[in-house]
């Protein structure tokens, strides 16, 4: 499983590992678990929060990264940005393994958080805030910081007066300018965008996601973009990694995972996702239960207990990931053979 | 006459620097058996109209209405406690954060009982078995033992069900749901959305649908009114809304969703920020932000009719071509031809 999901330069589609040279980003089978304490007298338990997680990401690309709550979104961002080692496998960052503490790849990964309103300190100016990663990581003299946070804030599309304002005064879609700013102070190769646009109105939304893509032509950027939201992830991603219980379920281009999804979750994921045009009003696949606890996995694949497609040997082993280059999944009843079909609300 | 209407409804609160008006003469109705949706972004006033509405805002609050009726009772000369008897039993609320909405200090069985005790008068052992029923009803599995358990027991989307079967526990006509998905995971909110439709089919009941996803608009609602910074701006029947919308707002926001729009191409944005409480222009709220706001704009604004979707502007869009307007409208008409 491990070789399959790696030899395909493969979540890139019809372009070849050749074309888009060297991955910067890359995960080789990457776990995380937690121990957590029940209480007294009691074991501690383990949390599998992250299990076999591969994937590779190329200069000037986005790969999505979608599930809900607790499917190991948010520890794989952990892992990446270097916040905490993997527990077991691999992370390449531009060709070398990162380990935390390495100051010298930390500056090429950086994130932009979820809530702006969250994620900025109001106590420091927007100068401050920006010129801080220069101040820390560069032996530029104030003259030069200046410039350059300056620079920053014009290809953001912020204003010179800005510079000494603090965060308060400013409307949620400016506050994340400031945050991706910050993260591009030290022109990183990749970003991490940990929800970067839920927290915000719709018409603000489209306005970051413009900014989002205008900054990644011209600085050739890798997103790691994490979200729920699926119709943000189609426009924007050009790979998807659909992830269950810290397990990918299914990955591939955004292309051929959303036309034609092959994983039960993937197709309830999508139907379950309002549309915004009531004359497409459809038959939903009606996802029984929840997301289990991930203290007790339910043995064989994670999704079995809320699938209407599971038999025995889905209950018992766990599917490995396979497909082709374009399109792996991780079950043994994919959609496109025959089968009952889903439930329907 | 309808179940709800509300004219002319004001709201503002007192703060240092001045009244700010959360809301600004918004009317609507809602009839029994009908799903009216009311969307807008942050600072719409679309959760403070039905907040004041329900009684529930800060004493400060000026609630000012031409109308307020509900069920043929007048909302605006009831007294607290008369108004007590019709809220949570006739008219009910639920909310967008489900956990902080409980009681963290009591179980569910003892918070779904209270409604009932104060409402309908019913003992321990009837209050025990409609209980169950609600919960039964609303699809918790095992009613019996979640009684006895704490909200910290239970997930979001478990959590938003009790809050479905509190507001549910004396029949309400009316049921207003503040965002109630916007907190849940997109198949969990699926499930919830089929649960409030389905017990709106069954029990007739009047629901209101605050919201700010254009997708679950489409999906659930009948009407929609559609609101900017307190206004009410447009009203339309769905299909309608999303085929031709009558207001520039609804319009943009619209474009602006990346379902609609080409992938990976930049999506068409509105440019500017919904103005705050010291920089409301004159006239029309959208026009520094609208690609035909003219002089007139900026200084007034009018109603159109029902034809246009009461929309509140001076060149309403039919088929994206803003009527009456004094260069855009001949401009667009004469390329036609």
């Amino acid at each position: 499983m491990r070789e399959a999901a790696l030899g395909n330069s493969g979540m890139n589609g019809e372009t070849s590992d050749k074309a888009l040279g060297a991955p910067v980003l890359e995960g080789r089978d990457l776990a995380r678990y937690y121990a957590i304490s029940r209480g007294p007298f009691k074991p501690t338990a383990t949390v599998r929060a992250l299990n076999g997680v591969s994937f590779s990401l190329h200069s000037g690309r986005t790969l999505a990264v979608v599930g809900e709550s607790g499917c190991g979104k948010s520890t794989l961002a952990r892992l990446v940005t270097m916040i905490e080692d993997p527990t077991a496998g691999e992370l390449l960052i531009d060709g070398k393994p990162a380990r935390v503490g390495d100051r010298s790849l930390r500056s090429l990964v950086q994130i932009v958080f979820q809530n702006p309103y969250g994620s900025l300190n109001p106590r420091q100016k927007v100068g401050t805030i920006l010129d801080e990663p220069l101040r820390i990581n560069t032996k530029d003299d104030a003259a030069t910081r200046r410039a350059k946070v300056e620079e920053m804030m014009q290809k953001v599309g912020l204003r010179p007066e800005h510079y000494d304002r603090y965060p308060h005064m400013f409307s949620g879609g400016q506050r994340q300018r400031i945050a991706i700013a910050r993260a591009l102070m030290l022109r990183p190769k990749v970003l991490v965008l940990d929800e970067p646009v839920s927290a915000l109105d719709l018409s603000i939304q489209a306005q970051v996601l413009n900014l989002l893509m205008d900054l990644q032509k011209e600085m050739g950027l890798a997103y790691l973009f994490i979200s729920h939201g699926l119709s943000v992830v189609r426009h924007i991603a050009d790979d998807i990694m659909v992830m269950y219980l810290g397990r990918p379920v299914e990955t591939g281009t955004s292309e051929a995972v959303f036309s034609d999804p092959q994983h039960p979750y993937t197709a309830a994921l999508l139907s379950a996702t309002p549309v915004a045009n009531p004359q497409g009003r459809r038959q939903r696949i009606a996802l029984q239960g929840e997301l289990p606890s991930p203290l007790k996995p339910p043995s064989g694949c994670p999704f079995n207990p809320r699938c209407w497609r599971a038999t025995d040997q889905c209950r018992e082993i766990m599917p490995a990931l396979a497909g082709d280059a374009a399109q792996q999944f991780a079950c043994y009843h994919p959609l496109g053979e025959k089968a009952p079909s889903p439930p329907s609300a | 006459m309808p179940l709800l209407e509300i004219q002319n409804l004001t709201v503002e609160f007192p703060t240092i620097s001045g009244l700010f008006r959360a809301v600004d003469g918004v009317s609507l109705t809602c009839d029994t058996g009908e799903i009216l949706s009311i969307v807008g972004e942050s600072g719409s006033g679309k959760s403070v109209s039905m907040l004041a509405l329900m009684g529930l805002l800060p004493s400060n609050a000026r609630i000012t209405a031409d109308r307020m009726a509900f069920d043929g009772k007048d909302l605006l000369s009831l007294s607290a406690r008369q108004r007590r008897t019709v809220i949570g039993k006739d008219m009910a609320m639920i909310f967008q954060e489900p956990m902080s909405s409980l009681n963290p200090c009591f179980t569910v069985g003892y918070q779904l009982g209270e409604t009932l005790r104060l409402h309908m008068g019913l003992n321990r052992a009837e209050r025990r078995t409609r209980s169950i029923e609600l919960l039964k009803f609303v699809g918790i599995p095992a009613p019996e033992d979640r009684l006895g358990n704490y909200p910290h027991q239970m997930s979001g989307g478990m959590s938003q069900r009790v809050m479905i079967a509190m507001a549910l526990a004396c029949n309400p006509k009316l049921l207003i749901a503040d965002e109630p998905t916007t907190a849940l995971d997109v198949t969990i909110q699926a499930q919830i959305l089929e649960l409030l439709v389905r017990l709106q089919r069954e029990n007739g009941m009047a629901l209101v649908l605050i919201t700010h996803d254009m997708g679950v608009v489409a999906e659930t609602a009948e009407r929609v009114q559609v609101q900017y910074a307190g206004q009410k701006v447009e009203e339309q029947p769905v299909s309608g809304l999303f085929r031709d919308p009558h207001h520039p707002y609804t319009a943009a926001l619209l474009a602006s969703l990346p379902e609609r729009a080409v992938i990976g191409e930049r999506l068409p944005s509105i440019p500017g920020v919904v103005p705050g409480q010291h920089d409301r222009p004159e006239g029309c709220l959208f026009s520094p932000r609208c690609t035909f706001a003219t002089d007139l704009c900026r200084r007034e604004v009018h109603e159109q009719g029902p034809d246009f979707g009461r929309a509140l502007c001076n060149y309403p869009l039919r088929i994206g071509i803003p009527m009456g307007h004094p260069t855009l409208s001949v401009a667009l008409a004469g390329e036609d031809a």
